[in-house]
């Protein structure tokens, strides 16, 4: 995708859930900022779902400021892709690729 | 005297060693207030600690306990360095240790518990001495051993009187039963009550006794009536609680052991609490009367009495003020100590007459393996409790955990720790599966019967893994920064500080 990026954000701050934000940045793909109530044991895991989901949508240039609480894979998918949607103001996302 | 034989000259008899107490008239009365100090220091001077001592403390005041964090303060500032702190549990409150550990005024624990950022800094390598973990029966054990042996016990109580007779169920601090604080009365070389009240001589019938107590100080206040029994008494309205609670007593119901004179044990916690209420449910319906409730009682165990579904209380430890008011006024809720609650080398145990015990749990294994001592993390954060004592000894020890809390697998391939053996367990209940130990064909069988679906522990691990995911593995040093002592007294396992 290459069109303007505006900060955006998807999630909440509940247990089981994640607090997602985008925000354009002078990098190559995708960067990730990640706290987790679960960091020691899954971080990678975790880390790995959001770039899998911002890869799925080829997002580049944007950092991913990620507070997870413990929440299960589908809905670290969930709310990643619904940052990114809204940071790239699209509202027709190709669901093929989701 | 009628009888007296005037042939023996009394005049010729001399006593076998020197007399040792010849008060007689002159000191008549004057030492009827010799036990009250005028202050914690004072009782702590006429102790005569020294430096390399094991001090003592009980828990039953839990969260709102005053107590220690204040004596502890005071050993601190009076010198003394090198002790072993022996408190029968540590709760989140007693975090301030941190400071006596760092200034050398503490140098060795022994607890069940170990919580908060005091678990936490020991699990990253605080002290050089490894904490030994105990469970309550166990720690009689290593009482009665010498293993453990205390040489000053500061014992909090609501009241007590001039000459040390302390109960735990009325003033204003009540905390219920004083089961472990009777052991370290009894054992303790010097022992110290503190009291929020002085009643009149003579405060019978007492917990702690005359004969045991040293020294008695009046303080301003022991404990926090709100932090005592926090959090532990409301029902839950959580669905997934409700539903573990409603399956653990459709077990209990098509155990074989639910009938006439039957005997529980339910700890804290919500899915616990709601057992104990469709479990009087059921009892009701099928007009059937429990002989006994024991361990730490809650309040909605005293409602049981009160309605007559079970006959007596046998209680170690009072988990709410229900259950603290309730000791000193039922009849049939009765104070134990913990050498009567789970000492396994004690000559009589109630939990040796225990059918059916609820547990809960922080991880269990394939194995059945239980861990109620560290987090998921690798710190320590948990209590062994009773949990080792109940599960070894009742018929029937039912687990009831969710499968999964929030991404953290409750059900693991190997528990971080071992507390509780899996031997020694018996069913485990899941939110999304119940398992039976392997051991206990006929009873799988029997719940399989009664519409329960029954799978394997693997299927429980496998699900589990397949929600949250493989975790990483935790990296730890090859320091050991706890060591967890089986009830017998045998170490079961050790706890390694966090890389």
């Amino acid at each position: 995708m290459s069109k303007k990026v505006e900060p955006a954000h998807a999630g909440t701050l509940e247990s089981s859930d994640l607090f997602v934000r985008v925000v354009p940045c002078e990098c190559e793909g995708v960067e990730i900022e990640l706290e987790s109530s679960v960091y020691e044991i899954y971080a990678d895991a975790i880390k790995a779902t959001i770039l899998e989901s911002a890869n799925a949508l080829k997002a580049t240039g944007i950092k991913i400021m990620v507070q997870d609480k413990g929440a299960l894979d589908y809905v670290i998918k969930a709310r990643v892709e619904a940052a990114i949607l809204r940071a790239y103001g699209i509202n027709e996302p190709d669901w093929s690729v989701l | 005297m009628k009888n007296f034989d005037k042939s023996i000259n009394t005049q010729a008899l001399t006593p076998i060693g020197a007399p040792v107490f010849t008060c007689k008239e002159k000191c008549k009365g004057q030492e009827r207030d010799a036990k009250l100090c005028e202050s914690i220091e004072e009782s702590i001077r006429r102790s005569g600690l020294r430096d390399g001592m094991t001090i003592s403390f009980h828990h039953a005041f839990r969260g709102g306990d005053l107590i220690l964090n204040r004596v502890m303060d005071i050993i601190a500032k009076m010198g003394f360095k090198d002790l072993t702190l022996a408190s029968s549990s540590l709760a989140s409150v007693h975090d301030p240790v941190i400071e006596h550990i760092k200034s050398g005024v503490v140098t060795q624990i022994y607890t069940s518990g170990l919580r908060s950022k005091l678990g936490e800094a020991i699990s990253k390598g605080l002290m050089e001495k490894p904490v030994q973990i105990h469970s309550h029966g166990g720690r009689v054990h290593l009482l009665q051993s010498g293993e453990l042996s205390i040489d000053v016990a500061f014992l909090g109580v609501p009241v007590c009187d001039r000459f040390g007779n302390a109960n735990g169920h009325s003033g204003r601090s009540k905390c219920g039963s004083l089961g472990y604080a009777m052991m370290d009365a009894q054992y303790a070389k010097y022992v110290v009550v503190l009291t929020e009240a002085l009643e009149e001589y003579p405060n019978v019938p007492a917990s702690l006794h005359q004969d045991q107590v040293d020294a008695v100080v009046l303080v301003d206040e022991v404990g926090d009536p709100a932090k005592i029994g926090a959090g532990e008494t409301r029902m839950t309205t959580n669905p997934k609680e409700l539903m573990l609670a409603r399956l653990t007593t459709k077990i209990i119901e098509h155990s074989g052991l639910f009938k006439e004179g039957f005997s529980v044990q339910t700890g804290t916690g919500g899915a616990s609490l709601a057992t104990t209420v469709f479990l009087s449910e059921k009892m009701e319906e099928q007009n059937i009367k429990a002989s006994f409730g024991l361990g730490g009682i809650t309040g909605t165990m005293v409602y049981m009495l009160k309605r007559g579904l079970v006959k007596k209380l046998l209680d170690v430890q009072s988990f709410d003020e229900f259950a603290a008011k309730s000791l000193g006024e039922n009849k049939d809720h009765i104070e134990i100590s913990a050498n009567e609650y789970a000492n396994p080398s004690s000559k009589g145990a109630a939990i040796k007459q225990l059918d059916i015990v609820v547990l809960s749990a922080l991880e269990v294994d394939v194995d059945f393996n239980v861990n109620v001592i560290t987090g998921s993390k690798g710190l320590l954060r948990g209590a062994s409790g009773g949990h080792s004592d109940t599960a070894a000894e009742a018929k029937l020890s039912i687990i009831v955990a969710p499968l999964t809390r929030g991404r953290i697998p409750t059900v693991t391939k190997r528990v971080n720790t071992i507390v509780t053996p899996g031997s020694t367990v018996d069913v485990v209940v899941t939110d999304q599966g119940i398992a039976v130990n392997p051991k206990h064909a006929e009873l799988k069988a029997r719940l399989k019967k009664a519409g329960l679906e029954i799978v394997e522990m693997q299927e429980l691990y496998e699900r589990a893994i397949a929600l949250c995911g493989e975790p990483q593995n935790i990296a730890y040093t090859d320091k050991v920064v706890a060591v967890i002592r089986y009830r017998d007294g045998s170490i079961i396992d050790v706890v390694r500080q966090l890389a």
